[in-house]
């Protein structure tokens, strides 16, 4: 039996004396892209941060592909926030994919001119061949965005998880994205990202993980989505119009002409 | 005078020792400061700084019990390396125990090691012999005393520190920039943490005999400051940052020469300093001069192609000769700002205008330019409109931004997404009219 | 150890001077900017240098002028640095207050030549040598307890805005608030405090006066004004403690320790701040023992619900 990319059970996580995850368990499936959704605050990106070994768990078990992250960090590739680096540091976009890249070039040793081009493919795939020598304060957010994927991409791994990649990114960014979620897929390859916005997620992802502290749901976006478990998710918080839209939303509903 | 020409020209030994000594503590300093100050822990230097002084007075207290000369530097080197570590370690200890932040921890250590220092050199002081006055030209600087084996320690440190980052330049880079990715990755993050600030400590070592232990802190963080400004390059910031260092020291060593009574140290600061001020006005990069410049450029092409945009559409509208009071219609223009690149253009030759200044019209050169970038604003608004659903309402504001940081080539691909019946159909002058 | 009427004005100044810096450090600590401390304590060294070169005396109004325009520079510059120049706020500040520190040793040396002033008790004090007065209460009692005095009004006066520009300060600018200015007065508060201070404790100890006893108070109380009185305690404490181990048991320590017989005592100032450390230090070694031990209380009695 093949093992699953990345299987969490019984995760829990504390900041400060205040739970954020409890008892998390969740499975995730190759070849196929799934979203992790829920409140600000519902420990999503703490999620992703204790799977990866950020930040310590007080008790669960994480595998990926069936053994620890340290045996398989090379099937793996993080794709952070965008905040969680200064973007006034003084290196280009190619060199922040490059990144992507040490661990194969290995200890002490320089980056290389094949390096570079490596890298370079890699911003071609995202759509920033003609950008790669700008540096990194100078792209938009968007595009600082797909820099961050393509040091991904350059990995070359299986599983790709990401942290709000969507987030406050322009149109072009975000058909971008798309096109590259689908094209992992199609390479056989598995994406999970944390995502903040309900009305986007059926239409983008074939899964979703409804996060509020624990683990309401997962499964296929239109067999979890219903408004039963996103009022378990959101709570009172989830207005009658936000109901609407994620039902509008859904694959099969209604369009309006 | 004569004493300076004779230390220019690098006459006299010691002179030759205490200019190598500083100059490569200085490059050495720059270097390693460069991590810091991309680590956002410039001011762990002054911790670090403040922090040696009860590990020498210790050393100094206790160096006839281990048998040591009070005066060995080596020794008291060790008793500084010693509490520097400790005080970094108090500092992570109090971030981890408690809720209070960097600057607290950094601020605390700082001070309660500093007078425990103080306290132990007020033993020191009343020890016959005068010995105290040694600590503190540990506490100023005082590189004149430097020996030839003194300079040998420096420059076997130095020389330490640049081989291992220029080793790990890539690894330092990674952990600088995005801890949480390289952990990731696998690279071990906390003893590469531990190594940069081992340097870190090293360089402090080495610039308590040079500039002492209260001006340390001011060669980790001046010079790479500095050299922020000339370059958007790791690697030349790094050089940069370390020629400063030890351009800095030779200043400082060589002023010291010709004033003499002043502290060495000091000296060497206060042309770090220049150095700095000079960076921030004239840095090519990020210099403020600089940035003024290319500012002014900017805003002044936006101005031009404004004008010949507006000229055009005026003349697309009614008439090819086009008054002032129309195009002062078309935007919010001062009228001198209006009239002063009329004029320019007309220079330039892309335009004539009537004797009394108040009607324009396009020659055949100026209107190609102004046609092409007409053609980029409105294929840039037609894009908007059908490619991101920007309401057609917004669509100039935005479009007025943007075009101005199109690429002829980016033109191009434009030109070929979009539909082949915008491009075979006259381009409308106002976007509004393509609705369906 | 014989106890002298001297002894007496070293502990009351140097309690009024410690609980002095604690108040505005009490606000510097809470919008994080403890090492504007550090740095405002070392760029006041120019302005008092220039005070001296300008006066020709040691008089205290020249000083506390150089030093309040010092300190302000310093807040200005190293905001402009940071603004302008995009430079990271530790690095600009490092540059502006490193700059005018060294600036300051050299004027200092060269003021010495006129003005009978000694480099290192500027740097590290003398509170024993400043209490000598003729006048029966020292000068330097009075100032020290002016300026806690000053600092005191200006606290409680100002406490509301100090408080809500510390918790959130976009809020504060955003309700038209005049942050600006407020900073601008914590900022000269500290530059005078600092120079009031160096005479006793000397313009590097500050540091450990102005955030010792917050820090220590900031462990053990969630308030702000509790962590007011909480540091003027700390301070307080660390000053009489601080002075007594200066004078006792502090070179008797040290003397068995390091086999230097018979050292007299040690620089009270430098002993004031190991015992604010010694304070904080144990304070926080404890709450975080206490806090262990009920958090392991808790895991025992409480299940999660599933």
């Amino acid at each position: 039996m093949k093992s699953l990319p990345l299987e969490i059970r019984s995760l829990n996580v504390a900041y400060h004396r205040k739970m954020v995850l409890w008892d998390a368990d969740l499975k995730i499936h190759p070849g196929r892209t799934t979203a992790i959704v829920g409140p600000n605050g519902a420990g999503k990106s703490t999620l992703l941060k204790a799977a990866l070994g950020l930040i310590p768990s007080a008790s669960g078990e994480i595998l990926f592909y069936g053994e620890p992250l340290k045996k398989v960090r090379s099937r793996v590739a993080y794709v952070p926030q965008r905040e969680s680096v200064d973007w006034d540091f003084p290196v280009s976009a190619r060199d922040v994919v490059a990144m992507g890249l040490y661990k194969k070039i290995g200890w002490c040793l320089p980056v290389r001119s094949r390096h570079r081009r490596m890298a370079d493919e890699a911003l071609a795939d995202v759509g920033l061949a003609e950008f790669a020598g700008r540096q990194i304060s100078q792209l938009s957010g968007g595009q600082q965005q797909r820099v961050f994927l393509a040091r991904a991409l350059a990995q070359k791994a299986e599983l790709h998880l990401m942290d709000e990649p969507f987030a406050s990114v322009d149109a072009a960014t975000e058909q971008a994205i798309l096109a590259l979620l689908k094209r992992l897929k199609e390479q056989g390859g598995t994406v999970v990202c944390v995502h903040h916005d309900l009305d986007t997620v059926a239409e983008y992802f074939d899964d979703v993980i409804l996060l509020n502290m624990r683990v309401v749901a997962q499964g296929p976006a239109s067999e979890v989505l219903t408004p039963e478990n996103l009022r378990k998710t959101y709570g009172a918080r989830l207005s009658l119009l936000d109901e609407a839209v994620v039902d509008l939303s859904r694959p099969g509903a209604p369009r309006e002409p | 005078m004569e004493s300076f020409w004779r230390v220019l020209l690098l006459q006299d030994h010691n002179t030759r020792v205490v200019l190598g000594g500083a100059c490569l503590f200085g490059a050495a300093a720059g270097l390693a400061g460069t991590f810091l100050l991309l680590r956002k822990r410039s001011l762990l230097g002054d911790t670090l700084g403040h922090a040696t002084l009860p590990g020498i007075t210790f050393a100094f207290l206790m160096a006839d019990s281990f048998g040591f000369s009070p005066r060995s530097f080596l020794w008291l080197a060790l008793g500084a390396t010693i509490s520097g570590v400790t005080g970094m370690g108090a500092v992570l200890m109090i971030r981890k125990l408690s809720h209070l932040k960097d600057d607290a921890a950094l601020a605390i250590v700082l001070s309660v090691f500093f007078g425990a220092g103080i306290a132990m050199l007020s033993a020191i002081q009343q020890l016959p012999g005068g010995q105290a006055a040694g600590l503190e030209r540990l506490i100023y600087g005082n590189p004149a005393s430097m020996t030839a084996s003194d300079a040998w320690f420096v420059l076997a440190a130095s020389f330490l520190v640049a081989v291992i980052c220029g080793c790990l330049l890539k690894e330092f880079t990674l952990l600088c920039f995005d801890e949480a990715y390289a952990m990731t990755v696998g690279w071990p993050v906390r003893p590469l943490d531990a190594l940069l600030m081992g340097l870190v400590v090293l360089v402090t070592i080495v610039g308590l005999q040079t500039v002492g232990i209260l001006l340390v802190v001011a060669l980790l963080v001046i010079p790479p400051a500095a050299a922020r400004f000339w370059s958007d390059d790791l690697r030349t910031v790094t050089l940069v940052a370390s020629a400063i260092g030890g351009i800095s020291a030779v200043v400082g060593v060589i002023s010291s020469a010709l004033l003499p009574g002043l502290p060495t140290g000091a000296l060497i600061v206060l042309s770090a300093a220049l150095l700095f001020g000079i960076s921030f006005l004239l840095g090519k990069k990020r210099g403020l001069l600089m940035r003024y410049f290319v500012e002014r450029e900017a805003a002044r092409r936006l101005h031009r192609e404004h004008v010949l945009r507006a000229i055009f559409e005026c003349a697309e509208e009614s008439d090819p000769v086009v008054s002032i009071d129309a195009l002062l219609a078309k935007r919010p223009w001062k009228k001198n700002h209006l009239a002063s690149e009329v004029s320019l253009l007309a220079d330039e030759g892309l335009l004539t205008t009537d004797p009394s200044g108040s009607y324009v019209q396009l020659n055949g050169r100026g209107d190609s330019e102004a046609r092409r970038l007409v053609r980029n604003h409105r294929l840039w608004e037609i894009y908007l409109l059908t490619h991101a659903d920007v309401a057609p309402s917004r669509v100039d504001r935005d479009a007025d931004l943007i075009e101005h940081v199109l690429d002829p080539r980016l033109v191009q691909e434009l030109e070929d997404i979009l539909d082949d019946k915008a491009r075979e159909r006259l381009v409308p002058s106002n976007p509004e009219k393509l609705q369906p | 150890m014989m106890w002298s009427e001297l002894d007496t004005w070293i502990v009351i100044t140097g309690a009024l001077t410690a609980m002095a810096c604690a108040v505005p450090g009490v606000f510097l600590l809470l919008n994080k900017q403890s090492m504007l401390g550090d740095a405002i304590s070392h760029a006041v060294l120019p302005g008092l240098a220039i005070g001296f070169l300008v006066s020709g005396t040691r008089d205290t109004f020249p000083m506390l002028l150089g030093a309040a325009l010092a300190g302000v520079f310093t807040g200005v510059v190293s905001g402009m640095i940071e603004r302008r120049g995009r430079v990271e706020a530790g690095a600009s500040l490092g540059v502006v207050f490193c700059s005018l520190f060294a600036l300051g040793l050299i004027l200092i040396r060269l003021a010495a030549d006129h003005v009978d002033l000694d480099p290192g008790c500027v740097l590290y004090g003398s509170l024993e040598l400043a209490v000598i007065d003729s006048a029966r209460v020292p000068r330097i009692a009075w100032q020290s307890g002016g300026i806690l005095v000053l600092n005191l009004i200006l606290a409680g006066v100002f406490f509301k805005e100090l408080q809500l520009a510390a918790f959130d300060p976009r809020f504060a600018k955003a309700s038209g608030f005049p942050a600006g200015w407020l900073q601008q007065g914590l900022t000269v508060a500290t530059a005078l405090t600092t120079v009031v201070a160096f005479e006793s404790v000397g313009s590097i100890l500050v540091i450990a006066m102005l955030i010792v006893p917050g820090a220590t108070a900031m462990l053990l109380s969630r308030s702000v004004g509790g962590v007011l009185l909480g540091s003027l305690a700390v301070a307080l404490f660390s000053a009489v403690i601080g002075h007594l181990s200066a004078i006792s048991i502090g070179p008797v320590f040290l003397s068995l320790l390091t086999g230097h017989g018979n050292l007299g005592s040690l620089s009270s100032a430098g002993m004031m701040a190991v015992c604010a450390g010694l304070i904080f230090f144990t304070i926080l070694a404890m709450a975080r023992l206490t806090q262990r031990f009920f958090s392991r209380v808790k895991e025992h009695a409480v299940s999660p619900q599933a």
